[in-house]
């Protein structure tokens, strides 16, 4: 057997690769990105791309699976809430060949506005998911999950956590498996979502739901690590690892499928040892389905809800292990290193303007984000992809032109394209008034330099139409387009100032391509 | 199981830096675990990866007071990882200094003692001057592999797994610099 040092993501993609998989799409997020990235370099087998935003990537892929091509999605967990709507009812449909959704988690929000645990979203959607604890298994578990989907009919969620995506670690390396296009057979009873098919789709989906816990118990990917019986240890994902390190001594039920839980085999643990616990980052997940069974343990008294786990979190509350003995303290400050624009960053620019004029700013996630920080300190409000603009209507309509014209809402390119068009189509509908600033900076840069839409370029690099955000914006029905050069200080603040004061739509182009592309 | 700890700056280098070790320790059998900061990492924050490696392996991270080597790219990154250090933990620091943004903005001062002050703390501290290294291999950009070649004086693979490793992880392009800074970084440790 062959081994390579790999990364998580890159072991997901080669997972993917050996699976047979056809087609990969994807939303870049943190700390998923480097999954759709190692396919487009490695793999041209498959064929990849970035879609505007993590639904459109879902229901892609969901296409093709029902076309007959094994297909792979891959986004950050927020970018899951995006595809939930084609997630729930693409549970109903099935599928054809193989659909497997990577969803990537961020205990400790290492990179994400929040610490969600999408393990609720598979038992909300009814759909099994797979939750490996290192680099090895998250390879393995994606070629698993590839013949789940085919078996159950079901679309499989692979979920990821940072340590895992963004963890190095031995992975054995395998053939790519011949997998041919399976036929696609009209069938709108299956494929056609109307409350009347709906409806007998669901008993199907409760069906699978019992055959898939039988597969949960018996399967091996949940399985018992007996030791010492006088405490046995639930745990999933990369706390495993913490607990095999901390607790040699324990007993084990390694947790591998996450959604359907293994009942008979929790019972069959819980049985047998002493003292039971639950051992697991983010919420009691596993705990409450235990506690559901009337089942006692001991979970989330002793293993905190926030914050990723560690090593060491685990040990001292499994083991009341003392913290090691403090090493000297240095008495004068150190300074934080926080992220920050770069030295030329063209959003510094626009940032100087909106800090001069002390605006109210309504933001959006991307490396503008960090506007928030000193030296500019202006962001007042950010939520999600593509909030920013609807945020700003609302300022609106609270507190009326008074707000209107102290205010803006700032969102970059790829951002604007994701899910802030919709929002620019409400402020025009709904007789808004409102100044949008687009960051257009040729590049999801964030990330890590995606190309998107407005780029030009596929993910390969290939061109293609270029998206033109100032004809997007005149269609949406704003009369007042500007296409600005943002290093034109004086032209940005006299422009920025008239856009503000004018009591009709703005879109203010700020366009100069992010100062990292060669 | 040997711990070790890579810590810099955002464009240092030191994934690379962890992937020439974890090549290394592989070809000798050892089962490795890695784990890095990615994202906001890339604008400029601070950077680490946490490697380890032995017989079997468990999880990614190194627990406090489990490094036994922490490897600096950049002076003040030092102080961060301090709480990882144990008795006999080496800690080797490139004395060039970064202006993390409190600095740059003028808010704070980029503390002038840190040095001194690791050296009287922590016995087992060792500092390096990379700058006429780096001049005579004629780019920053091997600082990383200067660093690789500092710690290989310090754990079991032979020179020539190393060289080996750098070999396999660098780009042709680039090798004869990377090789070169290697060996200058050895020689920067007196052993």
């Amino acid at each position: 057997m062959t081994q390579k040092i790999m990364l998580g993501n890159e072991a997901i993609a080669r997972g993917a690769w050996e699976a047979g998989c056809r087609v990969a799409t994807g939303y870049p997020g943190t700390p998923s990105t480097e999954i759709i990235e190692t396919i487009a370099r490695d793999y041209s087998e498959i064929k990849s791309q970035w879609s505007p935003n993590e639904k459109v990537a879902l229901e892609v892929a969901a296409g093709a699976a029902i076309a007959g091509a094994r297909s792979i999605a891959t986004m950050k967990h927020v970018g899951l809430n995006v595809a939930a709507d084609p997630l729930f009812t693409f549970s109903y449909t099935g599928v054809n060949a193989g659909l497997v959704i990577i969803n990537a988690d961020d205990p400790g929000a290492w990179s994400s506005q929040n610490e969600q645990d999408n393990r609720h979203l598979a038992k909300a959607a009814k759909l099994p998911m797979l939750d490996p604890s290192d680099p090895a298994e998250a390879k393995e578990f994606t070629k698993i999950a590839f013949k789940m989907s085919e078996e159950f009919d079901r679309s499989v969620i692979v979920r990821i956590t940072t340590r895992i995506a963004h963890s190095q670690a031995l992975v054995n390396i395998g053939e790519r498996e011949n997998v041919p296009l399976k036929d696609f057979v009209r069938d709108p009873k299956k494929y056609v979502m109307i409350p009347a098919h709906a409806r007998p789709r669901h008993v199907f989906v409760e069906q699978q739901l019992i055959k898939l816990k039988d597969y949960s118990n018996e399967s091996g990917l949940n399985k018992i690590e007996w030791r010492s019986k006088k405490r046995g240890i639930i745990t999933n994902g990369v706390a495993y690892h913490y607990v095999r390190e901390t607790c040699p001594d324990d007993s084990i039920l390694k947790i591998g499928m996450v959604w359907p839980l293994p009942d008979k085999l929790i019972k069959e643990f819980a049985s047998q040892v002493e003292e039971l616990y639950a051992v697991e980052e983010l919420d009691p997940f596993i705990e409450d389905y235990v506690k559901s069974l009337g089942i006692k343990i001991t979970g989330k008294e002793i293993i905190p809800i926030c914050n990723e786990l560690t090593p060491e979190i685990v040990d001292k509350a499994m083991n009341k292990r003392e913290a090691p003995p403090a090493t000297p303290q240095y008495e004068g400050n150190i300074p934080g290193r926080p992220p920050g624009l770069c030295k030329g960053c063209p959003h510094a620019f626009v940032f100087n303007v909106l800090k001069k004029h002390n605006y109210v700013v309504n933001g959006d996630i991307g490396c503008y984000t960090l506007g928030v920080l000193p030296p500019y300190s202006s962001m007042h409000s950010q939520g999600c992809m593509g909030a920013s603009i609807g945020m700003h209507m609302g300022f609106e309509k609270a507190r009326g032109d008074e707000m209107a014209r102290n205010s803006v809402a700032v969102i970059g390119d790829s951002t604007f394209i994701h899910s802030g068009i919709t929002g620019l189509i409400d402020l025009v509908y709904n007789k808004g008034t409102g100044t949008v600033i687009i960051l257009d900076n040729r590049i999801t840069a964030m990330t890590g330099h995606q190309n998107n839409p407005a780029s030009g370029k596929t993910l390969s690099g290939e061109p293609t139409y270029e998206l033109d955000l100032a004809m997007l914006s005149k269609a949406c029905g704003v009369n007042r387009v500007t296409v600005i050069d943002p290093r034109d200080t004086e032209l940005l603040e006299k422009t920025i100032t008239e856009e503000v004061a004018a009591k009709e739509p703005s879109v203010i182009i700020a366009k100069r391509k992010c100062i990292l592309i060669k | 199981m040997k711990n070790v700890i890579f810590a810099g700056v955002g464009g240092q280098g030191v994934i690379l830096a962890s992937k020439v070790l974890m090549e290394t320790a592989r070809k000798k059998g050892y089962d490795i675990k890695e784990s890095e900061v990615h994202g906001m990492a890339q604008r400029g924050g601070s950077v680490d990866c946490h490697i380890r490696f032995g017989k079997e392996t468990f999880s990614p991270l190194i627990p406090r007071g489990g490094a036994d080597f922490v490897i600096c790219l950049e002076l003040l990154e030092s102080m961060r990882k301090l709480e990882y250090l144990h008795k006999d933990s080496v800690l080797i620091v490139n004395k060039e200094q970064i202006n993390p943004a409190p600095v740059e903005i003028g808010a704070m001062e980029y503390p002038s003692d840190i040095e001194a002050w690791l050296k009287k703390n922590f016995a087992s501290t060792i500092t390096v001057d990379t700058t006429d290294v780096l001049k005579d291999v004629g780019t920053k950009k091997a600082l990383n592999i200067v660093m690789i070649g500092c710690l290989s004086k310090f754990l079991e693979f032979e020179e020539k797994d190393w060289i080996e490793s750098i070999k396999t992880l660098i780009n042709e392009k680039f090798l004869e610099q990377n090789l070169k800074a290697f060996q200058l970084g050895r020689e920067l440790i007196k052993k």
